[in-house]
């Protein structure tokens, strides 16, 4: 075993200490469970686990991604690495004994702070998985705080199925219907969405940047909708578009959710930071853990998980969530990298986010038998492009080493492009690929 | 204590106060000056700027200020916290890691191998016909199980409203059968700290959809009636759904799969020791015995003859997760497994149930029931949470207080197997200074920690949870 740490000799007094002659003799279990096959897993020396993990890794294509969806790209300067990476942080557990672990309590409470600071809503959690577990728990939440008979939700149609499929898992237990309201244009048809709203539903859900990479024009209205059959009013967003779109607070939001990962993590296969913060009233009802600045016996200000009686170590079936570990090391991790950039540096990068997306598409509007962006308005790092057959412009892309990806629009399909700080400068393969496509419309 | 404690954590003091706030360091606000029109920006925007050498003081200080696994042993109870070895992080760091989800299977070739290599050792490991890897965490992994169960169950139209959990059972079981929508029924122990067989039996009926089992359960004990459990469950139409918090005792020992179980989840971050971040990420893939595999949460992986490819099962749950969860956490994990193989494994669970009983032996306090595999639940003849304080000041983390209730001032504890017998010593020692001390003198501690006692009644009557609520005091 490669991290054992006793010699035979205190492995034989440990034995004698609690009376056996080997280890196996302590296993209560009865022969009739008794594993005596293999599990044909041969042990590895670390070099050769290292060549054969990072070896497999390596049969991923080398391409350069303008995939976006729900997972983006955006560069973590070092530091947030080499400082995160600190064995105190990485390696400790969830803080049930404060005076110990006020280090990552203190840095937890600072990303609530800045979660608040981005949103104007008055309590932010700790995390949630991702940003598709943070709308289901925003849905629940809703259900809770509304009791009406028949409750159920209303989200725009164009919600990415793999986000809608997980709402419908959060939503099954409770029996929430999940309906779809219109957009139009790529935004929300609030006029569509007023038709399709009634006293029944607990929350209505519309996204900025949304599902087509188009800020949404009038989130106000959306609002005022959901407020005149008062039904909660839930934004999702993203930690980099909050350092420069106005607080959601600011036009009624109730709830925010959505991804933090764009901090502090770069492409991992999908790994999320999810974001979740809510107006006061509703603090006994959010899901997941809370850091809440207290005192010590010396009169020093310090930290704790607190309002611990919503969950489920305490609560049981009757806890708010099910969540236990959760994404702290990541919140820590966006954290930083908040900090590192400071408020020049994320309006910087969100800027980026819109001229990036704005750039390449007047570039590959250029082109010919392509249009983009396929709807007017505001983009944030995303926007769909329009041409004859994107499924065949998608693998003539991957043959020149670049990944763009199709989104179905109601009966239309149509090329989805995402450019960040990170592939900005590789727009031109974009182009070129694109470009170098024979078909055209 | 603190002067003869071994142990002082550091602490950082700027006046007053320990390491201030980023916010009190150096703030700076911006107008907010964007290409975009002014009704959809912010007019401004106040956030921390510390430069780069600052920023990296304070989260210095902050990580001195807390303790893990390199700090010192944590044997808290059911929640495994070994060492997590370094390699693993120079594996999630290699840049194959890059790869976004939404790419074709042809160009992912490489995590797809990974993923469907991990899910066959984790199915070998379970004794399961089938693996999902998805679910992001191990009260995930418990959603997803029972969303799967229900599909069984609807699928053979047979819809079921009860979850049958033991009253020593980990909250999320019960917090995760309510999410699903179920009735939770707690089952009571029995004076051998074990699950009743009778109760049981009076307990299932047509209504179970499931029995949540941890096993060992969180006493350290193995449910030896487990076989007979398993047919009572099975022959009232339910499912055995196995918790799999303490597998960390089971390797090449058993299989959760030859006992009866038709569900289980791993906790990768335990048993496999991905490192635990201080609260997550995790990762809680579960198995499934072959009839409930065509309910598995969609996608998943297979091998073909051009490589592999993703699918969705036929009669899928859907997602719990967008994507597939927390992949670094799977990529150190599968990592973990090939760098033991057979042999490893097994002897990991070997030294971790040898490491238990030895500490059980080498303390002062009660240890109730037995004989224990890879944790045991003392009791301590004062307040639980007090010793776990004053144990602070012994340079140790303490074992989890207060629970399972069904020990008085209960200590669960669970060393692991990388704690080595010198450590394992230091921890007997710190439980027996703290058993010979005056219970009124507990209350002081701890003194030798980076805070003192917390009022933690008092921070959550009056919740104070960013800095902007400091601010208006």
């Amino acid at each position: 075993m490669p991290y054992a740490t006793h010699s035979a000799a205190e492995r034989a007094a440990m034995l004698d200490a609690v009376g056996v002659d080997d280890p196996d003799d302590l296993f209560d279990v009865p022969d009739s469970v008794r594993f005596d096959g293999e599990y044909g897993i041969e042990a590895r020396s670390e070099r050769a686990t290292r060549a054969t993990v990072e070896e497999a890794l390596e049969d991923s294509a080398d391409m350069v991604e303008f995939l976006g969806g729900g997972h983006y790209d955006h560069y973590v300067p070092s530091v947030v690495d080499h400082l995160s990476l600190r064995s105190e942080f990485l390696t400790s557990y969830t803080q049930y004994q404060p005076e110990v672990t006020q280090g990552f309590l203190q840095a937890l409470f600072e990303f609530q702070s800045l979660v608040v600071e981005l949103t104007g809503l008055g309590v932010a959690n700790c995390s949630m998985y991702d940003r598709a577990t943070a709308l289901g728990e925003a849905a629940l939440l809703a259900d809770r705080v509304r009791a009406v008979d028949g409750d159920r939700v209303l989200i725009p149609d164009s919600l990415p199925d793999r986000v809608r499929s997980v709402l419908d898992n959060y939503t099954d237990g409770p029996d929430i219907g999940v309906d779809t309201y219109p957009t139009s244009s790529g935004t929300v048809d609030v006029d569509a969405l007023a038709d399709s709203i009634d006293d029944d539903v607990s929350m209505v859900y519309a996204a900025t940047p949304n599902a087509r990479g188009l800020l949404e024009p009038d989130l106000s209205a959306v609002g005022d909708v959901a407020d005149d059959h008062d039904a909660l009013f839930c934004v999702g967003t993203d930690a980099v578009a909050l350092g420069l779109l106005e607080p959601p607070a600011a036009y009624g939001a109730d709830v925010v959710v959505g991804d933090a990962s764009v901090l502090g993590l770069p492409t991992t296969y999908g790994m999320g930071l999810g974001l979740f913060a809510c107006r006061e009233d509703y603090l006994r009802q959010v899901p997941g853990r809370l850091v809440g600045a207290g005192e010590d016996e010396a009169g020093n200000r310090a930290y704790t998980l607190t309002l611990q009686t919503r969950e489920q170590h305490i609560r049981r079936e009757r806890a708010t969530s099910n969540i236990c570990t959760n994404q702290a090391w990541l919140a820590l991790r966006a954290a930083m990298h908040a900090a590192w950039l400071g408020p020049d540096g994320l309006v910087e990068l969100a800027e980026t986010c819109v001229t990036g997306v704005s750039d390449a598409c007047e570039r590959i509007d250029a082109l010919d038998g392509f249009t983009a962006p396929v709807y007017d308005g505001h983009h944030f790092r995303e926007a769909l492009v329009d041409c004859a057959d994107p499924d065949a412009v998608v693998e003539h892309c991957r043959d020149e080493g670049v990944a763009v990806r199709t989104v179905a629009d109601g009966d239309d399909e149509y090329l989805a492009v995402c450019v960040t700080d990170t592939n900005r400068e590789q727009v031109d393969a974009l182009v070129d690929a694109l470009a170098g496509y024979g078909g055209g419309a | 204590m603190s002067d003869d404690a071994p142990h002082q954590q550091a602490r950082w003091y700027a006046g007053e106060q320990y390491e201030p706030l980023l916010s009190e360091k150096r703030t700076e606000t911006v107008d907010v000056d964007s290409s975009l029109p002014d009704d959809l920006t912010r007019d401004e925007l106040e956030l921390p700027a510390p430069a780069e050498p600052e920023l990296a003081r304070h989260y210095t200080h902050l990580s001195q200020m807390n303790y893990g696994v390199e700090s010192g042993p944590i044997p808290l109870g059911s929640c495994t916290m070994k060492y997590n070895p370094s390699f693993t992080e120079d594996i999630a760091a290699h840049p194959g890691n890059r790869v976004h989800p939404l790419r074709d299977d042809a160009d992912k070739q490489g995590i797809l191998r990974l993923c469907h290599e991990l899910q066959d050792a984790l199915a070998t490991i379970g004794g399961m016909d089938a693996v999902t890897l998805q679910p992001p965490a191990g009260a995930a992994g418990e959603f997803t199980g029972i969303q799967v169960a229900k599909a069984y169950h609807a699928a053979e139209d047979d819809e079921r409203s009860e979850v049958i959990v033991p009253e020593s059972a980990h909250g999320t079981n019960f917090a995760s059968a309510a999410m699903a929508g179920y009735d939770v029924v707690e089952l009571p122990s029995n004076e051998n700290g074990r699950v009743e067989v009778d109760a049981l039996r009076a307990a299932v009926g047509s209504e179970t959809a499931l029995l949540m089992l941890t096993n060992p359960n969180t006493l350290g004990l193995f449910e030896r009636d487990i076989e007979e459990i398993a047919d009572i469950v099975h022959d009232a139409g339910g499912l055995l759904y196995y918790d799999g918090a303490n597998l960390n005792s089971l390797l090449g020992k058993a299989r959760p799969g030859d006992m009866g179980f038709d569900v289980m989840h791993f906790n990768l971050h335990k048993t496999f020791a991905t490192p635990h971040g201080g609260g997550g990420p995790g990762q809680g893939p579960i198995g499934v015995r072959e009839d409930l595999e065509p309910f598995l949460p969609t996608p998943q992986v297979r091998e073909t003859d051009e490589g592999y490819e993703t699918y969705a099962p036929a009669q899928s749950i859907g997602r719990v997760h967008e994507f597939l969860g927390n992949w670094l956490v799977l990529v150190k994990a599968y990592a973990y497994i090939l760098r033991h193989g057979d042999e490893g494994l097994e002897r990991v669970s070997e030294t971790a149930v040898l490491n238990a009983n030895y500490l059980a032996s080498q303390i002062d306090y009660e240890v109730p029931y037995g004989p224990f595999h890879h944790e045991f639940v003392a009791s301590a003849d004062a307040d639980a949470a007090d010793v776990a304080k004053a144990m602070l000041d012994h340079g140790v983390h303490p074992p989890t207080t207060k629970w399972p209730e069904i020990v008085d001032e209960a200590l669960m504890t669970e060393p692991t197997e990388t704690e080595s017998k010198a450590r394992l010593d230091d921890l007997a020692a710190a439980f027996d200074a703290v058993a010979a001390t005056d219970p009124e003198d507990l209350a002081e501690t701890p003194t030798a920690t980076a805070a003192r006692r917390i009022d933690q009644a008092a921070a959550a009557r009056t919740p104070r949870l960013s800095w902007h609520a400091l601010d208006e005091e």
